[in-house]
């Protein structure tokens, strides 16, 4: 294989494995343990993008999830997934790989031609540019803005792979296995606590993977490693999670993870396995070692391909053993880039150059570069990159004693890469999440962790500790400390790693480095490199009045995007810091929001997905309902029957024949889904009695009553029949989507108003399957299956109940109607209600008994003006409005809304009122929710009189019908009204009280 | 009026229900045939209802939060400060809520038949609490939740009483019966990455 840019020994990738992939249609091989961008590196590919908005070219910047350019397409078809960090993905056998931004290709995108007109492209630049005419933005801008600009492409398909999720509890959960995480994990692990230790990297070692030459407890580091994590593996209690990035951080220690599973295996290679999974974790102890992300320097043309973080280069060669140049000039403003430039250099590498904007250094490392032969230009910068798609060399110039301007000579150096490194930023985003405060700490020119706010201790470089005895002792110490903060005695005394680390010389801040000309007029300097922000448009952008830090990100979009501006917030508000003149800590920081990096939908939809997305609540007859062919209704979570189409009936026809067979013969409806309450205890009649509307101490044992609920405010919250089954016993029925609130208002009222009432609630919803028949028929379908029950009127009248055996099984019999027509509700344990069920189909079939669904049973109830809650109600209407005065009892001192009727509101004139609706054409069914008005011309401002709530084509009546909330209704009997329908149609209706059949009600007596 | 018709499981569409599980190495998933169910309700604080609740029980009823008391016959579940259920064999119910309430008089407490209202699903395995886990955000470590507790507790976003029964661990999950089919749906599909089984009928 052809790595040209491999070192011959080194790194951790796995030598004798080499993997093949595709990039931008061309095959590369890389080794096992290779990222995609360590791999393209091996193979001295640099332009592995266009940038957002001026289509630049640009290469690897980093060597980690903070990567703002190296956004990669992954894969093709369903699998493919856009704005993947190169810097993380782990190439597998077969992967294939695209650049995003470009068009055609990367070499030649035409969109570059942005880059000459970058005028237009400012900061604020959507605001400015696209502002007039309006109706120009939906149609022209915004379509074309988003295919120039657009970050990847979405899959069109269906998502083959499947995602799930898992809780986990711990006492310590250490984020983030560098050494400072990994000293935190024994310490807590040793002490016998539930340990979770995740970090985002495939393999532990954090910083130590990328490093060369340190020692921990006298061995190499990468040794120390592997036997951390072999201890920590022995540990029963340890879960260890790599390839996990904890991406947020909420309430009470609740953090969120995420897994990839499979990612770095050939796509479909595990079925049955979720790819990503999410992890929701109660932890009592967080222990932060997350470590830091490097700055860049902001200079001109700083976004060159072969310009790289000082750090992200130390790692390609050490970890990966890759040069990603072969001639680097290292160009710096503190201690940590020196460490890269011997390293490269030890590797093979020249360094003609390390040049420093410090006046002067004289440290260890300093004087190890030298020692090395490695010339170092003090007091300097680059104020020229040469080179297009590639770094070619870099001009030198010395700085003005105000660092503001560069001066003298230029040299010029060749170079095939930049290594820069600007300080470094501690990784504060999690601690940020959890509401800790920060500080800014001046000497590192970064702001560290200052005030926690949760049960969490941040521990080595994601504290501002960067050198490595520091982050071993602070991440022991942290371990200690959330092992005894959870309770748990450390069985030892601590072992903390020992290591040693060179004294470091303080960095000089230098937030815009100088140019040849001045910023904004040659070249660029970046600030972030994903939104195409440069420190001109931060000026300018303070200039504007933008001088706010989170104005300033919404207005440049700096910090936005994939990477929200890990490399280039603290530059960005430095420099608008500079501007106003402010100290930093003044500006403060724009609020780091979760997640941490970003996480698919698939993640956070897990298996709620499919058949799984929600609860589909089925009563025990469904199996036989969807034998019978039946279409079903979502009714809440519930799938109810909707109605039985026989052959190629329609569903009006359907709908038509069940009312026909109910009205003529015998129909059966399930209504299992009725909420049903047991209500017992001595004060049972007492609590119905305020709860409800009516009277209800005097119900004589084995008679039911319709009862009205409403809220304190008097308007209906819920309806339903009520049994008394023995003197302080009764069962309740509410509708269908109502019963959990129901049981729960219940419960409030005597828990908090009337603890002293003796009343217990059980819910029995679904202990009891019901079977509504109706029907003149009824009666000898419910003989046939209840042979010892007399049936006759009098011994069984209307709105009673009767225990009998129905089919073998113990029933409820209760004679209560919701058709108006003569109608028994058998009521079984649902273990065994499919079985009754069946019987009573067998033996009514000689009644040619009709199962009905929903439908039929709204046309049916409406015939007779009765209410749905929820379609005739809408928690604005009280029973007075509805014509029920009759249900609310005007002797009771008092019950729950009551006083709520002596309001001015509740009784005024104007008022909307339940009544009936004849459109003038009947064969017209109205559309519910339709607005009725006065007038029947069509000039605006219309008044609205009201609306109508149900609407139905009535197989008894021959004829449309509708029922209607309309102001003064009971006034407007026999009136003209008009319904203005979509489409200019006006229909003209009569007013008609809302009962259309049998109001005597001689059939439901029958 | 005790019948002795045959119970259906409220998962008959997908797989019979079962009177015991057989002994299985693996991850295992079933149905129980429908137990009897009693809702208990009453003061705790009232000697006369321990007392009586006691003496048809044979047992204490569990005054500790989430706790569980076992006889031959019967499992009472604490469910809450004022609530239990009580489970016995099949149809088992009907004499025992006669005898509780004789047993009771006018001791103030309500005594419901609920063996209708959930089914009574069986997990078994040494993943089953990586399956639980997958949905319910109970710490279900054995430090925590051991066998012989019982939780109201939501899994999948379903209302859950979660039973431990031994140290496989087996864990009853008894769920509403309109939810059982999501329930035992979900189930199996979290349990698929571990092969887990459906036992026979």
């Amino acid at each position: 294989m052809t790595n040209t840019h491999r070192t011959p020994t080194g790194g951790t990738v796995d030598r004798s494995k080499t993997i093949s992939f595709t990039f931008n249609g061309k095959s590369y091989q890389g080794h096992a343990g290779d990222t995609l961008a360590s791999a393209l590196l091996a193979n001295g590919v640099h332009l592995v993008g266009r940038s957002f908005k001026y289509h630049r070219p640009r290469g690897i910047l980093s060597a980690g999830s903070e990567e703002p350019n190296a956004l990669i397409q992954l894969e093709r078809g369903a699998h493919t997934e856009p704005n993947l960090r190169a810097t993380q993905i782990e190439i597998y056998e077969g992967l294939t790989a695209s650049s995003q931004n470009a068009w055609p290709s990367v070499e030649f995108d035409v969109g570059a031609v942005n880059n000459l007109f970058s005028k237009i492209f400012v900061a604020g630049f959507y605001y400015k540019t696209f502002m007039h005419p309006q109706s120009m933005w939906m149609r022209v801008y915004e379509p074309i803005i988003r295919r120039a600009a657009g970050l990847g492409k979405s899959p069109q398909e269906a998502d083959p792979d499947i995602y799930d999720k898992m809780h986990a509890h711990c006492e310590v959960l250490v984020v983030g296995a560098g050494p400072a995480g990994l000293a935190a994990a024994l310490e807590a692990a040793r002490g016998g606590a539930r340990v979770i230790l995740a970090d985002e990297q495939p393999r532990f070692g954090g910083s130590l993977l990328g490093s060369r030459g340190e020692t921990i407890d006298g061995m190499p580091a990468l040794e120390w490693v592997a036997k951390a994590e072999a201890e920590l593996r022995s540990h029963p209690e340890v879960t260890l999670l790599p390839r996990t990035t904890v991406t947020g951080y909420f309430d009470h220690n609740y953090l969120v993870m995420a897994e990839r599973r499979t990612d770095h295996l050939p796509r479909g290679s595990k079925p049955g396995v979720s790819r990503q999974r999410l992890w929701k974790v109660r932890a009592a102890q967080v222990v932060l070692a997350t470590g830091s992300h490097e700055r860049p320097l902001v200079f001109a043309d700083n976004d060159r391909p072969g310009v790289m973080l000082a750090g992200a280069a130390r790692t390609y060669v050490n970890q990966f053993g890759v040069l990603p140049g072969r001639r680097v000039v290292v160009f710096t403003n503190n201690d940590s880039a020196y460490q890269a430039a011997l390293d490269l250099h030890d590797s093979g590498a020249a360094v003609p150059a390390i040049i420093d904007l410090r006046k002067s250094v004289d440290g260890p490392l300093a004087r190890k570069a030298r020692a090395q032969g490695i010339r170092i230009i003090t007091n300097s910068a680059i104020s020229e990159v040469e080179g297009g798609k590639k770094v070619r060399g870099v001009q030198v110039q010395a700085l003005a004693a105000d660092g503001e301007t560069v001066t003298g000579p230029a040299e010029s150096i060749a170079c095939d890469l930049i290594a820069m490194s600007g300080g470094w930023n501690p990784a504060v985003h999690l601690f940020s999440q959890s509401m800790g405060k920060l500080r800014y700490d001046e000497a590192l020119a970064a702001f560290v962790p200052n005030l926690s706010v949760q049960a969490e201790r941040s521990a080595g470089a994601c504290k501002g500790s960067f050198a490595l005895p520091a982050c071993l002792a602070e991440g022991a110490e942290a371990g200690r400390a959330a092992l005894a903060a959870a309770g748990l005695d450390a069985a030892e005394p601590a072992r903390v790693p020992t290591a040693e680390a060179l004294e470091e010389q303080p960095l000089r801040p230098l937030w815009i480095v100088p140019g040849k000309k001045p910023v904004g007029q040659k070249g660029k300097h970046f600030v972030d490199y994903q939104n195409d922000v440069t420190a001109a448009d931060v000026l300018l952008a303070s200039r504007e009045g933008y001088q706010s830090v989170e104005h300033l990100k919404r207005y440049t979009t700096t910090g936005m995007g994939t990477d929200q501006g890990k490399t280039s917030n603290v530059n960005a508000l430095a420099i608008l810091a500079k501007s106003l003149a402010s100290p930093i800590p003044q500006v403060g920081t724009t609020t780091f929001r979760p997640p941490y990096t970003p996480l698919t939908y698939g993640t956070i939809a897990g298996r709620d997905v499919g058949e799984l997305a929600d609860v589909a609540r089925v009563t025990p007859i469904h199996a036989w309902h969807v034998e019978q062919g039946a279409v079903f209704e979502d009714v809440g979570q519930w799938k109810r029957p909707w109605y039985f189409p026989r052959g190629a009936e329609t569903m009006e026809e359907a709908v038509r024949r069940e009312c026909r067979a109910v009205r003529t013969s015998v129909g059966v409806l399930d209504a299992s889904t009725l909420g049903k309450i047991d209500i017992q205890g001595p004060d049972a009649a007492t609590f119905l009695n305020r709860m409800y509307t009516n009277a209800w101490l005097k119900l004589d044992i084995g008679r039911c009553r319709y009862g009205v609920m409403c809220k304190e405010d008097g308007m209906i919250m819920d309806d339903g029949v009520t049994t008394r089954l023995g003197p302080n016993h009764f069962i309740m029925t509410t509708t269908t989507g109502n019963a959990a609130k129901v049981l729960d208002w219940l419960e409030e009222y005597l828990q908090t108003e009337w603890p002293e009432l003796k009343v217990y609630l059980t819910s029995v919803t679904e202990q009891w399957s019901t079977a509504s028949i109706a029907g003149p028929k009824a009666r000898e379908v419910v003989a046939a299956l209840a042979p010892d029950l007399d049936l006759s009127a009098e011994a069984f009248p209307f709105m009673s109940m009767k225990e009998a055996v129905v089919a073998g099984v113990p029933a409820r019999i209760f004679r209560i109607s919701f058709t108006g027509e003569l109608s028994y509700e058998i009521n079984v344990p649902s273990h065994q209600a499919l079985h009754v069920w069946r019987e009573m189909m067998r033996v009514g079939a000689r009644y040619d008994i009709t199962p009905y669904g929903t439908e039929t049973m709204h046309v049916l109830r409406a015939e007779k003006g009765y209410i749905i809650v929820g379609q005739e109600t809408d928690g604005t209407v009280t029973p007075f409005d509805l014509g029920m005065d009759w249900i609310v009892s005007k002797q009771k001192k008092d019950f729950v809304g009551k006083r709520s009727y002596a309001r001015p509101g509740a009784v005024d004139d104007g008022r909307k009122q339940l009544v009936g609706l004849l459109p003038e054409d009947p064969a017209f069914v109205l559309q519910e929710g339709a607005q009725i008005v006065e007038d029947a011309d069509n000039r605006t401002p219309i008044p609205m009189l009201g609306h109508v709530t149900s609407s139905y084509y009535s197989e008894t009546l021959g004829r449309s019908f509708a029922l209607a909330l309309i102001k003064n209704g009971t006034n407007r009997l026999d009136q003209a009204v008009y319904a203005p329908l979509d489409g200019g149609r006006i229909v003209k209706c009569t007013v008609t009280k809302p009962v259309f059949f049998d109001p005597e009600g001689v059939r439901l007596h029958g | 009026m005790a019948n002795a018709l045959p119970r259906a499981g409220a998962v008959a569409r997908f797989a019979p229900a079962v009177t015991a599980l057989a002994s299985s190495a693996g991850l295992v998933l079933a149905e129980m045939v429908p137990p009897g169910q009693v809702n208990l309700r009453g003061n705790p604080s009232d000697p006369r209802f321990l007392r009586a609740a006691g003496s048809v029980l044979n047992c204490l009823l569990p005054v500790g939060a989430n706790t569980v008391q076992s006889t031959d016959d019967i499992t009472v579940l604490w469910l809450g400060p004022d609530e239990w259920l009580i489970l016995t064999a099949p149809g088992g119910e009907t004499e025992l809520i006669e005898r509780l309430r004789a047993a009771l008089g006018d001791v103030h407490a309500a005594v419901t038949d609920v063996s209708g209202n959930r089914a009574r699903l069986r997990l078994s395995g040494p993943e089953a609490r990586m399956v639980l886990a997958k949905g319910c955000g109970l710490d279900l470590h054995p430090q925590r939740f051991k066998a012989g507790q019982c939780a109201q507790t939501t899994m999948a976003r379903v209302g859950i009483i979660l039973h431990q029964l031994d140290d496989r661990p087996t864990y009853d999950i008894l769920v509403r019966r309109s939810f059982a089919e999501y329930t035992w749906m979900w189930l199996k599909d979290a349990m698929a990455e571990y092969g887990g089984t459906i036992a026979a009928g």
